[in-house]
């Protein structure tokens, strides 16, 4: 499991290639360079269209092959923000809640979590950690419906707590298994030598350990974001009222609304809806591209 | 985890002793035990303090996971609508989808086409374009961000609504086919095609598996690619040769999560079908179909059943990946 899980080391071993293998010149990289270059259109052209489309009216979205508009042209963008009761501000302001939260949650709970499991020695560790393990990989419609239950008689059903409150009770294991894989490459003699010092465990955490973590707390807060933000199984099942809804199920009744009018409007909330996901992965590119490089996290 | 692990046994007799040196609660006054000052003084030393760490996670894993889990189990053998009390009906629900519900094995046979054809074709695409890209050109890293960006939002409702757009009647996929003189037809609400274009977008997301192999790609010894260019492997034979053995761990990997993932699909489908799972239920996912029984008919006990055989499946193909990964992953250091 543990060698399923992390099938490449965190760094590059002694003796393998640093740097791509073939120095490769003259007409061949041209072929790859074209080759990878029609890719990349291929692969873009969606989002282009989506973007280029915002900015157009109705009736020249689908008649131009162009994706490019004429003019910057903002209308759909203020009367799609403005389409729905409540507006989008409601929206997004719920997801920034949920999403907020979600990252505070995973980041205290999972690192509590991960420094007992990489730390510390208890009675039923390996237990413990093969049904952690084994949590990561458990499909979340097997525990769907007993959940939706315990909240619904709770009262949650249109409340953020849903999507918050487990968070905070560490349910998301696979941040937990990458903190521990990060904290055993920390020296234990930095723990020791703090021990040495009179540091008890608690202090060893909080004083050592913590301020070493930052790459793997970063980590955990960019995917958390990503992953919450974007979710959509769950908020569409605990948020039904529109005051409760966030951007990705308001996104989806929108497509309801508006039906086959406006798709001007669409493609501007559409394209809107990417922006934060968009901004982080250009702020943290590199962090992103490491993350699941390394662990095999879903991008 | 070295220390960890032999903390038990070799060290017991000795720690006995060092348990009566008075110490801090934590361990941390260990330096008076004699000895190496670091020996943990008992076994399972930091048992209140760990199990205080983990406190939250193991309120999770019996409140949010564990319960759950039994709980799904056990509703899978009721009939239960949220509102009334679940009632007892054996294995009717089981006997029910397996014998008398046609749409249940549309939904678990759309699935299986959805899983055989995007893990092989997304993961053929992953490895391709990662071996082009792990060359000394410029502007690779370029590259990879535009190759990877479509994985990261690819999942999202506004790629969906985009993917029906393009695919649509008017979309532009018929305008280019139009160029080229075909007539194409509206690919998202034709029943024989709808359930394809899901895979397309599927396999357009290709970015993550292709990071997880360019990594890999480069922890490969060079030594191993001049040996056989030494011995006159051609390029092809190399990559057969050398790069697909060494690679053999990772590919298992992504095979193994994709296939867990494919199976969970859900976003696309419900957005680009309204939740209807259709045209003609073509495009009726496993756990869209599970979504409708449990929370637009309220058929709760109906849905864990449904649950129940959705993780089992899983759990078969998880474990034959296993079995079967004995046969072609290889391990250097085995």
């Amino acid at each position: 499991m543990t060698q399923m899980a992390v099938p490449i080391q965190n760094q590059t071993l002694p003796g393998a290639s640093e740097a791509p293998t073939h120095l490769v010149r003259g007409k061949r990289r041209w072929v790859i360079h074209l080759v990878l270059l029609l890719g990349s259109i291929v692969m873009v052209y969606p989002l282009i269209w989506m973007v280029g489309g915002s900015f157009k009216e109705d009736r020249s979205i689908f008649s131009e092959l162009n994706p490019f508009p004429s003019s910057l042209d903002l209308r759909n963008y203020v009367s799609g923000w403005n389409a729905t009761t409540p507006t989008f501000t409601q929206f997004y302001l719920n997801s920034t809640i949920i999403a907020l939260f979600a990252v505070i949650g995973n980041v205290v709970a999972c690192t509590l979590t991960a420094y007992a499991f990489a730390r510390l020695d208890f009675r039923l560790k390996r237990l413990w950690f093969a049904l952690m393990l084994g949590s990561i990989m458990l499909p979340a419609h097997a525990l769907l419906i007993p959940q939706y239950v315990v909240y619904f008689n709770l009262g949650w059903v249109n409340t953020y707590l849903p999507l918050i409150v487990p968070k905070f009770l560490a349910t998301d294991a696979f941040f937990i298994f990458l903190m521990v894989q990060f904290i055993r490459t920390i020296p234990r003699t930095l723990d020791e030598a703090a021990m040495i010092d009179g540091c008890g465990k608690i202090r060893i955490f909080t004083k050592i350990l913590l301020p070493l973590m930052g790459p793997a707390l970063v980590t955990t807060v960019i995917f958390t974001f990503i992953w919450t933000y974007n979710d959509f199984f769950s908020q569409l099942i605990y948020l039904t009222s529109p005051y409760a809804e966030t951007v990705p199920v308001a996104l989806r009744r929108f497509v309801d609304a508006t039906g086959t009018s406006s798709y001007g409007q669409l493609l501007a909330m559409s394209a809107l809806s990417l922006v934060p996901t968009f901004v982080v992965f250009l702020v943290a590119q590199k962090r992103i591209v490491d993350g699941i490089a390394t662990t095999g996290l879903k991008g | 985890m070295t220390t960890q692990a032999r903390s038990g046994q070799p060290y017991t007799a000795r720690s006995r002793r060092a348990a009566g040196v008075p110490g801090g609660a934590d361990g941390s006054a260990a330096t008076t035990g004699g000895g190496s000052p670091l020996r943990k003084p008992r076994r399972f030393a930091d048992n209140k303090v760990a199990y205080l760490f983990m406190a939250p996670w193991f309120v999770g894993l019996v409140v949010l996971t564990a319960g759950p889990l039994m709980g799904s189990l056990y509703l899978s053998f009721t009939r239960f609508n949220l509102l009334q009390p679940p009632r007892w009906v054996g294995l009717a629900n089981y006997v029910s989808l397996l014998t008398d519900d046609p749409r249940f094995w549309q939904s678990l046979k759309v699935t299986l086409i959805y899983v055989a054809l995007t893990v092989p074709l997304q993961l053929s695409f992953a490895l391709g374009v990662a071996v082009l890209l792990n060359r000394r050109v410029r502007g690779i890293a370029w590259y990879r961000s535009v190759y990877y960006l479509p994985s990261l939002l690819g999942g999202s409702v506004a790629i969906a609504v985009v993917w029906s757009q393009l695919f649509g009647g008017d979309g532009v996929v018929n305008t280019l086919l139009g160029l080229v003189g075909i007539d194409g037809i509206s690919w998202i609400s034709n029943p024989s095609t709808a359930l394809y274009t899901l895979v397309l977008l599927n396999i357009w997301q290709f970015g993550s598996p292709m990071v997880i192999f360019l990594a890999g790609l480069k922890q490969i010894p060079q030594d191993l690619y001049d040996a056989a260019a030494v011995d006159g492997a051609s390029p092809w034979r190399r990559f057969t040769s050398v790069t697909l053995p060494m690679l053999t761990p990772i590919i298992f990997f992504n095979v193994v999560l994709q296939i867990i993932q494919a199976f969970q699909a859900f976003t696309p489908a419900y957005v680009i079908s309204n939740g209807t799972g259709g045209p003609s239920d073509s495009t009726l996912f496993y756990t869209l179909y599970l979504y409708q029984q449990g929370f637009s008919n309220l058929s709760m006990g109906y849905a864990s059943a449904m649950a129940w055989i959705l993780l089992i499946i899983i759990g078969f193909f998880t474990l034959a990946n296993f079995v079967l990964a004995r046969r072609w992953v290889y391990y250097e250091d085995r």
